[in-house]
């Protein structure tokens, strides 16, 4: 579904990915882990189509067109969702307004006929129960005011709506509490099925008791340097980063 | 301009002033005024980047009343509601009776020429107000407005009445055959208790020059709620010079929303004279202009008694040619302590051809005060505009969505929901928005 071959990127003058291999099939959940800027959340970007970051080499292709390629729109009609790590508040819209316009420009892009309003309507509710999310706080303007949980719920609803074929979550553990946390892996993984896939960006090992990885693969100064199976976030958890610096010959700081 | 103070004074001179006062005085000195100042230059401080001065520099008929304007041409642009509404339409700056649709009765709503109303039972409310704006705006296009002071008209909603019927004014100049510049003057007293939503649309009918120089002058009193809906829609022959004074006697709360979107020159100055303690005063604005529509909005709040607030909210979306003004002034006086004055001007630039001139003016003599006021000028936000994007929502869509979302704010002020609608409805296909 996804290939990503000796990605380099760069934001500015500075390197961040350097060299990023990475394939990912139809049914399977991938982890990535790795320090403070290790590239994480640029490679989120990247494959989203951020223009800050500038591609310098390499190439994505999913379902076997050149990523790189698409715009940022185009990237989300063919089925790439990136779960935001800060959402961002857009006052004056509401979120069952802006959800409708995303799913109807998708469904024109594909072809497809606007769905009309009633079919809208029993689509979101069904949705809804999925993150547990009320009717009241979609009618509001898009994330604004509200918490970290509901930002990361509306997130997840969004992709419920949106049905992806690959959802990439951005650190969507930071700032929830356990029991956020639960919900928001509860909703991903009602999503799952053996045609999309998911690539779960995270600092911390906890969300992976909850999104169970078939694969988690450790990023470290732009590279994978590492990649295992579920186990290897446990042991990552369990000595912390420094095993990776020391497993690749590196200065351990004090 | 020669040209025009010979037709007025002409004009002037033919009209007899018997018997009514302070009218004449305010035409009188509007003359002289007139006549020494002449139409205001771009070296006025105040009209530093508004030239009406080129606008006006051609030959200008005073048309009269009098023309062949119908009921027919009225249906034209009558605005949604009006089947609920009290229309009231001046041509060529003249209230015309016949083509009016007065629906609430006289114990609710008065309607009278200056010249009468000056005279009788109102007498003390129009010596008191009428050309108390002249203290505020000291240039020759106001004083023009005052000489033509005795052909306005005074309204006054009555004690204790909520007028269900909102009131509709169409100001029509009929550019037909010749260019047209009109004067139109009124005088809005509302009485105690009373309450009243006031909605004002320009309209040029012709394809010639037509520049309205109006002034209206609202007076508010005790426990009174009024709202100021203005619509400004026209073509670029059409310019204006519309000055709005609420002078607030009694704690009372004043709501206005100003909707610029297209037009000549248009130089909107809004004035709020809190003179009881404890007002309420809300000024909001949204300009979506583009061609060379040229907009100037300026604002004075001046507090001269404790405890008010007043909130300024003016938005404007920039396109094209189209050039933007916004200057707020806001004088907190000695007396007016515990004042809250908050004022913010955002604007948001489409094109690299737009211009804005934002300035906002406080003078504080208090010192228990809190004010605050903010400019920003700026192209849409890229991280929002990213967001939406990565939902699959294309470029133009998202864009479109986002300035109707800034522009949101302000139309949801408008508490006369047919009007609310038909200004997003004219918002949103501007920018290609689907509601």
């Amino acid at each position: 579904m996804l290939s990503i071959k000796n990605l380099q990127a760069r934001i500015e003058e500075k390197e961040i990915l350097k060299g990023i291999n990475l394939d990912i099939k139809p049914g399977e959940v991938h982890a990535i882990m790795g320090p403070n800027g290790s590239g994480k959340s640029t490679l989120a970007s990247v494959l989203a189509g951020r223009a800050d970051y500038e591609v310098t080499d390499g190439s994505v292709e999913f379902l076997g067109k050149d990523l790189l390629e698409l715009s940022p729109e185009d990237r989300a009609r063919e089925g790439v969702f990136l779960a935001f790590q800060y959402p961002i508040e857009i006052p004056g819209v509401s979120t069952t307004n802006f959800v409708k316009t995303a799913v109807n420009e998708i469904r024109k892009y594909r072809g497809q006929e606007p769905m009309d309003a009633v079919a809208f309507l029993k689509l979101m509710k069904e949705r809804m129960k999925l993150v547990n999310i009320d009717q009241a706080l979609l009618s509001r303007s898009l994330n604004e005011g509200f918490s970290g949980g509901e930002k990361k719920r509306n997130e997840i609803f969004q992709m419920a709506m949106l049905e992806p074929k690959l959802a990439i979550l951005d650190e969507t553990d930071s700032g929830l509490d356990i029991d956020a946390l639960r919900i928001v892996a509860e909703g991903v993984n009602k999503l799952k099925s053996k045609d999309n896939a998911t690539l779960v960006i995270t600092h911390y090992q906890r969300l992976l008791d909850y999104i169970v990885p078939d694969y988690v693969h450790i990023l470290y100064k732009g590279r994978i340097v590492k990649t295992g199976g579920k186990e290897l976030a446990l042991e990552l958890e369990e000595k912390g980063y420094d095993f990776i610096k020391e497993e690749l010959g590196e200065e351990v700081e004090a | 301009m020669s040209e025009l103070k010979e037709l007025i004074q002409d004009k002037l001179s033919k009209e007899s002033f018997s018997g009514n006062g302070s009218l004449k005085a305010l035409s009188q000195k509007g003359l002289e005024l007139f006549n020494e100042q002449g139409i205001p230059t771009v070296k006025h401080e105040e009209w530093k980047y508004t030239r009406i001065s080129a606008v006006l520099n051609k030959d200008f008929s005073y048309a009269e009343g009098a023309t062949a304007i119908t009921a027919k041409d009225v249906e034209e642009f009558r605005l949604p509601g009006h089947e609920a509404a009290n229309e009231l339409v001046f041509v060529n700056g003249i209230y015309h009776a016949e083509l009016s649709n007065i629906r609430s009765s006289v114990d609710e709503l008065v309607i009278l020429p200056l010249a009468e109303a000056v005279k009788g039972e109102y007498k003390s409310i129009v010596d008191g107000n009428l050309g108390h704006s002249a203290g505020y705006h000291k240039d020759g296009i106001n004083a023009l407005n005052n000489a033509f002071a005795y052909q306005g008209l005074f309204i006054s909603i009555k004690k204790n009445k909520s007028v269900e019927h909102p009131l509709y004014c169409y100001y029509i100049n009929d550019a037909r055959t010749v260019n047209v510049l009109s004067q139109p003057r009124t005088l809005i007293h509302v009485a105690v208790n009373a309450e009243v939503k006031i909605v004002e649309e320009e309209v040029t009918i012709g394809t010639s020059d037509s520049f309205i120089n109006k002034i209206s002058e609202i007076v508010v009193e005790e426990n009174a709620q009024v709202h100021l809906y203005k619509i400004q829609n026209e073509d670029s022959h059409s310019s204006c010079v519309k000055t709005t004074h609420v002078r607030q006697v009694g704690v009372s709360k004043v709501n206005s929303v100003t909707i610029t979107l297209n037009g000549g020159v248009i130089r909107n100055n809004l004035n709020f004279i809190l003179e009881a303690p404890g007002c309420e005063s809300n000024m909001y604005g949204l300009y979506c202009v583009k061609g060379d529509t040229h907009v100037d909005n300026h604002t004075i709040v001046d507090n001269k008694m404790p405890n008010s607030l007043s909130n300024e909210l003016y938005k404007g979306i920039i396109d094209e040619n189209a050039t933007a003004v916004f200057n707020g002034k806001i004088f907190v006086r000695q007396d007016a302590q515990k004042t809250n004055a908050y004022q913010s001007n955002k604007n948001i630039l489409l094109s690299d051809t737009a211009t804005v001139n934002t300035k906002p003016q406080l003078e504080i003599f208090a010192d228990d005060v809190k004010c605050s006021h903010g400019c920003t000028i700026g192209r849409l936000d890229d991280e929002a505009l990213f967001y939406l994007q990565s939902r699959g929502i294309g470029d133009k869509a998202a864009k479109a969505l986002l300035l109707h979302a800034f522009a949101i704010e302000v139309l949801e002020k408008i508490e006369l929901e047919p009007i609310r609608q038909y200004v997003d409805q004219i918002i949103s296909e501007r920018l290609d928005f689907e509601i």
